[in-house]
């Protein structure tokens, strides 16, 4: 009796625990669901308020990408993604491996000195990047928007984590063989740093794909608008156009979705190292 | 011989690892430790974008922020953001992370839910979120009024905005510290629950005495974190608030919008840069704040 009293108070308390859950997930869900619903609406269906649209209308991405500038903000940000996500591979992983792996004078006052630049808001760099953007010409160009995240000093801190883990006797042995340390770092050194290239990559992705600050400041012709910078403006175009802002949001989030979905595990771990370097 | 061998191998070594640092110290050089100083300079001077002169004024564009009655709003809202914000996401977040820690099914399943909206695009959410509260077309407001209540004025009412504009960064990034805190609580031993049970502990006992402590690095990580991105908010209330200027009232703006404001309405880069020194300060204060913690820590 005891037993069974317990076990069925067990049971309760699980379903109590799921159903909070689930309450809470939809919650979270919601808007999601609610803009992608909307953005397949017509105008006047936004008055009913209704949770589906009465037919699956696909007029409203056809209006975004025929008539609006939003397969331009797709382009910049596409270049702009991938133009900085090959620069920090490239360079981060360069950094990491050479503090972590090369032996060399003023080590650790360069390795200091990346890690002091992680104290400083990115707001405080904003103006003088500005003013040296003006003076270089370099408003209203790819370079412009990619150029204060060509190389990040996170990283730099993954890569050199993890490349402290390979041994160094693999190193020496590739040396003894006549490889030379761009041979030791790119064909040794950098396929055992793998997962850390993969946080890498996505990490930098999901940050360059939703930046908006910067990029709201560089770029100040409608021709060099990223995807969010086009976002914010879209609604001066568009007034009141829900329909619309939503198509335009969804369009925004889906890339993110997909790469959440098939990295989901990545970016969970990624996530988690990141806090328990913390 | 191999002596003299190794130690050139040493020196090309040497050679190799300044080549490979080159550029990326002239990168940190010109684009992170340069602008900081040069943030410094530009405080001290009367910089505007319009003219050419950029004279030495001294603390005088500290003195004008100081007087200024909408920096100090700005501040203060930014404050009211971040110790509202943070303790309200460390405990929904918690909670949600303690649930999950509960039930054996479904977990990853859950956590994906919990997690998406951090990834995705703070403009785009906060256009969602804008027209969810919208009056008459928004479906918070539309379900107020099936359920027999009046609408809501979100973000059209001074009082109302700020809180409205909160529980979109709340619901935005609060998956992340879930992610971290089902982390932290996964790497308890069981042995200590298991000891705790036998020595008769309750539920909340267990809690404040073993999970809560042994969670307090991830915690004061948490904290930090978002106490940190908290007095940076800026896209979440330029795209929701009225007009994106911080409105109605200026009842929304935050510090970073008023810089914004400052230094690309007005082009006053003198006060702008002023204003992110005094933010640098604060982060700062709490950077330091959070490393006294952290090495407590360590000490027992």
């Amino acid at each position: 009796m005891g037993v069974l009293n317990g076990r069925s108070r067990r049971f309760v308390k699980q379903a109590l625990i799921y159903l909070c859950l689930t309450v809470g997930a939809f919650v979270m869900i919601f808007p999601l669901l609610w803009m992608f619903s909307t953005s397949f609406k017509t105008p006047w269906e936004i008055y009913d308020v209704n949770i589906l649209p009465q037919s699956f209308q696909l007029s409203n991405y056809e209006h975004l990408l025929k008539n609006t500038g939003f397969l331009r903000w797709l382009w910049v940000s596409s270049v702009v993604v991938i133009c900085t996500t090959a620069s920090v591979l490239v360079f981060d992983s360069l950094v990491g491996y050479t503090l972590a792996k090369l032996q060399f004078r003023g080590k650790n006052i360069i390795f200091m000195a990346i890690l002091a630049t992680l104290m400083v808001p990115t707001e405080m760099l904003i103006i003088p990047w500005y003013i040296m953007s003006v003076d270089m010409g370099l408003r209203d160009t790819y370079l412009g928007i990619m150029f204060p995240g060509m190389i990040t000093a996170f990283g730099i801190f993954l890569t050199k984590q993890f490349y402290e883990g390979v041994p160094n006797d693999l190193l020496d042995a590739a040396r003894i063989d006549g490889l030379n340390e761009v041979g030791v770092y790119a064909r040794i050194a950098l396929p055992q740093v793998k997962p850390a290239l993969s946080a890498l990559i996505i990490f930098n992705f999901l940050g360059n794909w939703n930046a908006y600050l910067w990029p709201l400041i560089v770029a100040q012709s409608p021709h060099m608008r990223t995807i969010p910078v086009g976002i914010s403006f879209f609604s001066n175009e568009v007034t009141t156009a829900w329909h619309l802002i939503m198509t335009a949001s969804s369009c925004a989030i889906v890339p993110v979705l997909v790469v959440f979905v098939i990295f989901q595990k990545h970016i969970i771990k990624g996530v988690q190292l990141s806090g328990l370097k913390g | 011989m191999r002596r003299g061998k190794r130690l050139t191998l040493r020196q090309q070594q040497e050679v190799w690892a300044y080549a490979f640092l080159g550029i990326p110290l002239l990168f940190f050089a010109f684009i992170r430790f340069y602008p900081a100083l040069s943030a410094f300079n530009i405080s001290l001077r009367d910089w505007s974008l319009l003219t050419t002169a950029k004279p030495f004024v001294g603390l005088q564009n500290y003195r004008d922020i100081f007087a200024d009655e909408v920096f100090w709003k700005a501040l203060k809202n930014t404050f009211t953001y971040a110790l509202l914000g943070v303790p309200l996401q460390l405990i929904i977040g918690l909670s949600v992370a303690l649930l999950l820690h509960n039930i054996k099914h479904w977990v990853p399943f859950f956590r994906a839910l919990y997690f998406v909206p951090y990834v995705t695009s703070v403009v785009a959410v906060a256009w969602v979120w804008r027209f969810m509260y919208q009056p008459h077309i928004g479906i918070i407001n539309r379900f107020l009024l099936d359920l027999g209540f009046e609408q809501i004025q979100f973000l059209r009412n001074p009082s109302t905005a700020l809180y409205s504009i909160l529980a979109m960064i709340i619901w935005h990034g609060v998956g992340f510290q879930i992610v971290l805190f089902l982390a932290g609580l996964q790497m308890i031993p069981d042995m200590y629950y298991e000891a705790a049970q036998i020595d008769g502990a309750n539920s909340w006992q267990i809690f404040f005495r073993i999970t809560l402590p042994l969670l307090n690095p991830t915690i004061v990580f948490v904290v930090v974190m978002s106490s940190i991105r908290y007095l940076q908010v800026f896209s979440e209330v330029m795209n929701m608030s009225n007009e994106g200027l911080g409105g109605p009232l200026n009842s929304t703006i935050s510090t970073v919008l008023h810089i914004y404001r400052t230094a690309f309405h007005r082009f006053d880069m003198g006060r702008a840069s002023a204003m992110t020194v005094v933010l640098f300060a604060i982060v700062l204060v709490i950077t330091i704040i959070q490393m006294k913690l952290v090495t407590r820590k360590y000490e027992f």
